[in-house]
C-alpha cells in the first residue's frame, strides 16, 4: 500500500468516526449548557456547568429521573437473564442435538424477531390492566422476552455450534467425571458466547421504548426512553431540554461502556448469527 | 456465465440407521431435545402468538375503554372503516416513504463503511469497531433527542451552521412541515442503523473467496468489474439478509416519530396510528384492527421477501 494510498484510508476511518460520534458529542455538548445558553447556535456551551446533572441527580427532577433509571437497570438485567437461560438450553439442544423441530424452533425465533411490537401492545394493555400486571416489573420483564429471546437464541445457537464439543468425551477419556467434564471444559467454552448474548440481549431490552410508554403509567415501573419521553420539565415553566440532554447522557454511559470494553465480542455475535454460510 | 461464484459444496447426508423403527437413543435425543428447547418455544409463543390473537379477537368488537358496557360484535366493520379512512393510507404513504429512503440510503453508505473496515489498517480497526458500534447501542430514543435538538429553532446549531445553503436561514422551522420533519426523521433513523448493516455487509465481504478476486485481477477486470461480477454476486446472501432485516425494522418506525414530531404534520407511521388509537384515544378495537393489518403487512413483506428474492434464510443462517 502507498502512502498516499494509507493516507486515504485513514482519512477514510476518521470520517466514519466523526459521522459515528457527532451526534453522541452533541448531546453531551448540549447537557453542559445553562438554561440561559441553550439557544446560543453553537454546538458547544458558552461556559459549562453541571447544573443540569445536579437537576436531575439531587434536584427537582431526581424523583422522575432516579426510579427510572432503576426500573431501567431492574427490569432490564432480569428480562436478560431469563432470556439467557431460556436460550442457553435450546442452543444447547440446537447445536448439539440431532432433533425435528430444530428449524421450526429457528423459525420461530426469526418470525419473533420480526413481530411489530405494537401489535402486542394493543391487547397487552387490556389484559394487564384486568389481571393487574400493568404498571408493574413483571408486567414489562414478560413482553420484554419477546424482544431478547429470539436474537438470544439465534446469537447462542452460532456460538454453540463452534464449540468443539468431542472436547468433553476426550476429557471423559482421560478419566474426568460426567461433571468435571462438563465444568471445567464445556463451561470455559461455552462461557464467552451466553456473556456476548447477554450484552446484545441487555442492549434491546435498554433500547424499548413502545412497551415503557404503553404499559406503565407512574414511576413504580416506568424504564428512562419512556421517561424522557414523556417528561415536560421539573416545572411548566423550565425549558427540559438541558435536563433531557443531561438524562440522555446519563442512560448512554452504560452502553457505550460495553461497546468500549467488549467491541470485539459483540461484532461477532452481531454478525455470527446473520450470516454463516 | 455473467457473474462468478464457485459451485456449491458437496451436500453430504449423515450417516443414519436404515428406515424403520428408531432406536432407543434417537428417541431419547429427540426427548430431550424438546426439553430442553421447548420451554423458549412456548414462551416464544405465549407473548406474540396469544397477543396477535387476541388483537384479532378484539378487533371484530367495537369497543372503547371509556364506555366498556356497550362492546358489541361488529364482525369485520373496524377494518372497512380502517380501509376507507384517509389517515390509515396516509400512515402507510408515510411509513413506506420512511422505510425505501432509509434501507435504500443505509444500504449504500454502509456498503460505503464496510469496504472502508475491510481495508482499514490494523491500528485503527479497533477505533473504528468501537465507533461503529455506538449508534447501534445508542438508544432510539436519544438518537431522535439529539437529532431534534440540533435542528430545533430554539435549541439547534444546523441553522446557523448551513446558513449559506439556499432556503436555510436562522428562522428555518424543520419540524414545521411535513417533509422536512420527515428529512430529519430519516437523518436520525439512517444514523443509528447503518452501522448495524455495514457489519452485516462486512461479514459478507469476508465470505468472498479471496481466489476469484485473484483471478479476475489476472484476467485483468477493472476494480468495477471485480464489484459487479465477482464480490456482489457472492455476498448476495448477506445483502439480502441486512435488506430484508432492515426494511421490516423500518416498517415499524415510531420511536424517532414519537419524540421529533408526536405525529404532527402527517408524519404519522402505522405504529404510531396503532399507539394512538389504542393507549391515547382508548378505541380498543379500533386499535386492535389497525394492529392486526400492521401484523398482516409485515408478513406480507418478510413473505415477498423469502418468496421473491428467492431470500434463503436457512443457508445464510448457516442451519446444519
Amino acid at each position: 500500500m502507498s502512502t498516499k494510498e494509507r493516507t486515504w484510508w485513514i482519512v477514510a476511518g476518521f470520517a466514519i468516526v466523526l459521522y459515528c460520534l457527532a451526534p453522541i458529542a452533541w448531546i453531551v455538548s448540549l447537557s453542559f449548557k445553562a438554561p440561559s445558553d441553550l439557544a446560543n447556535e453553537s454546538f458547544f456551551p458558552s461556559s459549562p456547568t453541571t447544573e443540569n446533572y445536579s437537576l436531575i441527580l439531587t434536584g427537582g427532577a431526581s424523583d422522575l429521573f432516579l426510579p427510572a433509571l432503576r426500573n431501567s437497570f431492574g427490569i432490564c438485567l432480569i428480562a436478560t437473564f431469563i432470556s439467557c437461560i431460556l436460550s442457553m438450553f435450546a442452543a444447547y439442544a440446537i447445536a448439539r442435538l440431532d432433533f425435528p423441530g430444530k428449524k421450526f424452533i429457528l423459525g420461530t425465533a426469526l418470525a419473533v424477531a420480526i413481530f411489530p411490537v405494537i401489535s402486542i401492545v394493543t391487547p397487552l394493555f387490556n389484559l394487564w390492566r384486568n389481571i393487574g400486571l400493568y404498571d408493574t416489573w413483571p408486567g414489562l420483564i414478560i413482553p420484554y422476552l419477546s424482544l431478547t429471546l429470539p436474537i438470544s437464541i439465534w446469537t447462542m445457537s452460532a456460538f454453540f455450534r463452534e464449540i468443539p464439543w468431542e472436547m468433553e468425551q476426550a476429557a471423559q477419556v482421560d478419566g474426568a467425571t460426567t461433571w468435571q467434564a462438563f465444568r471445567k471444559v464445556i463451561v470455559p467454552l461455552a462461557a464467552p458466547g451466553v456473556f456476548t448474548t447477554a450484552i446484545i440481549a441487555f442492549f434491546i431490552a435498554w433500547n424499548d421504548f413502545v412497551y415503557g410508554i404503553s404499559l406503565t403509567s407512574t414511576e413504580a415501573s416506568r424504564p428512562v426512553p419512556a421517561a424522557l419521553g414523556l417528561f415536560s420539565g421539573a416545572s411548566q415553566f423550565e425549558d427540559p431540554t438541558g435536563a433531557i440532554a443531561a438524562a440522555a447522557v446519563i442512560v448512554t454511559i452504560p452502553v457505550v461502556v460495553l461497546v468500549l470494553l467488549f467491541q470485539r465480542r459483540i461484532v461477532a455475535g452481531l454478525t455470527n448469527g446473520a450470516v454463516k454460510g | 456465465m455473467s457473474t462468478t461464484t464457485l459451485p456449491p459444496a458437496e451436500k453430504t447426508t449423515p450417516v443414519s440407521a436404515p428406515d424403520g423403527k428408531a432406536s432407543d437413543r434417537t428417541r431419547s435425543e429427540r426427548r430431550l431435545g424438546w426439553l430442553l428447547a421447548g420451554p423458549a418455544l412456548v414462551v416464544m409463543l405465549l407473548v406474540t402468538a396469544y397477543p396477535i390473537a387476541q388483537a384479532f379477537y378484539d378487533s371484530l368488537f367495537d369497543f372503547r375503554l371509556t364506555d366498556p358496557d356497550n362492546r358489541s360484535f361488529t364482525g369485520f366493520s373496524n377494518y372497512f372503516v380502517i380501509l376507507t379512512d384517509w389517515l390509515w393510507w396516509r400512515a402507510i404513504l408515510v411509513t413506506l416513504f420512511i422505510t425505501a429512503v432509509t434501507v435504500a440510503v443505509e444500504l449504500v453508505l454502509g456498503f460505503a463503511l464496510a469496504l472502508v473496515m475491510a481495508k482499514a489498517l490494523s491500528s485503527i480497526r479497533p477505533v473504528l469497531r468501537a465507533a461503529i458500534l455506538i449508534p447501534y447501542a445508542v438508544i432510539t430514543v436519544v438518537s431522535a433527542f439529539a437529532w431534534q435538538f440540533a435542528f430545533d429553532i430554539q435549541t439547534g446549531f444546523i441553522n446557523s451552521w448551513f446558513g449559506w445553503i439556499p432556503g436555510i436561514g436562522a428562522d428555518t422551522d424543520w419540524f414545521g412541515g411535513t417533509w422536512s420533519s420527515l428529512f430529519v426523521i430519516c437523518l436520525a433513523e439512517i444514523w443509528k442503523t447503518t452501522p448495524f448493516i455495514s457489519l452485516l455487509l462486512l461479514a459478507g465481504l469476508a465470505q468472498v473467496p479471496e481466489v476469484l478476486q485473484e483471478a479476475a485481477k489476472v484476467d485483468g477486470a477493472t476494480w468495477w468489474q471485480r464489484m459487479r461480477k465477482v464480490t456482489l454476486p457472492n455476498m448476495k446472501a448477506a445483502i439480502m439478509v441486512a435488506l430484508l432485516f432492515r426494511t421490516l425494522d423500518a416498517f415499524r418506525v415510531f420511536d424517532s416519530i414519537f419524540i421529533m414530531t408526536g405525529g404532527a404534520n402527517a408524519t404519522e407511521s402505522v405504529s404510531f396510528l396503532a399507539y394512538r388509537q389504542t393507549i391515547s384515544r382508548l378505541e380498543i378495537g379500533l386499535g386492535s384492527a389497525v394492529s392486526v393489518l400492521l401484523f398482516l403487512a409485515v408478513v406480507l413483506i418478510a413473505f415477498s421477501f423469502i418468496k421473491g428474492f428467492k431470500v434463503d434464510l436457512s443457508q445464510t443462517r448457516g442451519d446444519s
